[in-house]
């Protein structure tokens, strides 16, 4: 490990041989949020863009017309990994939150550990949409709010979980999505919560 | 935030790459980790070759899919065509396609070490 022959055009640093489990975070929020900047803060690349095309035949697609029958889907998204050790890998996705990006919810996101709903508190309609979906599958979450700016009008957790009709038991938490050690954070307090669920759930037979 | 839309040229080329097959190997997952089996020869389609040339060491489908500039779909149909001739192996997630099978306490305890420990 360790040399620099370029076997490849491209500056990728290759995951351990042993690596043998995938695992997925994904990061819902509205556009501008920082969910890139969440991911990159974390990842140990740089974080790669990529996109799903999906042709689909009109299956409730677009309630306001019954124009096209069939509908192509594009969703874009990033991502980053975290090796968090010689076996497993994990990888952040940074997701828009927006209607068309759900249809592809089981096709891309199955399988996923959970989901950080990462809130501007300028724009909290977008992450109604978001905490909504996410209930609907049945992905457990947390929700972060970003603090990159130093807002006046701060609003507290208090206030904002009122806001977004939150229950008691989903983690809200404050974080800086450019602060490695708060983005770590973030993610750290989204896995516990899915441990004190598994934990919860091995406990009653 | 400038975003650079991926590359995937026209449609017909996408219709090439695949053969014109739009069903794509549902078996991979986006962290599905992918390890080839043996060198790309002469007269190989080229994606396969380059396929195969990323995974020397194990590779995630998605981070095919941006290395390639293709979607999603059409990396798994590749990659399909892959596995049917033997020429790659997949490391498919444990808790993968089934929305029942939530993961267990003990493998989240391994990825709260590996966090903790970043």
């Amino acid at each position: 490990m360790g040399s620099a022959i370029s076997e490849l055009p491209s500056q990728r640093t290759p995951l351990a041989d042993a690596a043998e489990t995938g695992l997925k975070i994904v990061i819902v929020g509205g556009f501008g949020v920082g969910k890139t900047t969440l991911v990159r803060s974390v990842s140990e690349i740089r974080p790669l863009n990529t996109e799903e095309v999906m042709t689909q035949a009109g299956v409730g697609v677009d309630e306001t017309s019954g124009v096209a029958a069939k509908t192509t889907t594009t969703v874009a998204f990033d991502f980053g990994r975290i090796s968090l050790n010689d076996r497993m890998v994990l990888y952040l996705f940074g997701a828009p939150g927006q209607k068309r990006f759900w249809f592809l919810w089981d096709r891309l996101f199955s399988g996923t550990l959970g989901a950080v709903v990462l809130v501007d508190t300028r724009r909290m309609d977008d992450s109604w949409y978001a905490i909504d979906r996410l209930e609907h599958h049945k992905t457990p979450f947390v929700v972060a709010v970003n603090r990159f700016d130093n807002d006046p009008s701060r609003h507290s957790l208090d206030e904002i979980r009122q806001a977004l009709a939150l229950p008691e038991h989903v983690p809200l938490i404050d974080c800086d999505a450019r602060v490695r050690s708060s983005g770590k954070d973030v993610l750290i307090t989204l896995v516990n919560h899915l441990y004190e669920q598994a934990k919860a759930r091995e406990m009653t037979p | 935030m400038i975003r650079r839309p991926v590359d995937t040229g026209d449609p017909d080329r996408l219709y090439t790459v695949t053969g014109g097959r739009s069903r794509a190997d549902d078996a991979f997952d986006l962290v599905t980790l992918v390890v080839s089996e043996c060198e790309p020869t002469a007269g190989m389609q080229s994606e396969h070759t380059r396929i195969l040339d990323l995974c020397r060491h194990p590779t995630a489908v998605v981070e095919i899919a941006a290395e390639l500039k293709l979607p999603i779909t059409v990396v798994r149909i590749l990659l399909g065509d892959l596995l049917a001739m033997g020429n790659i192996t997949a490391r498919h997630p444990r808790a993968a396609r089934s929305i029942a099978s939530l993961p267990d306490s003990a493998l989240l305890q391994e990825v709260l070490h590996g966090l903790r420990h970043l």
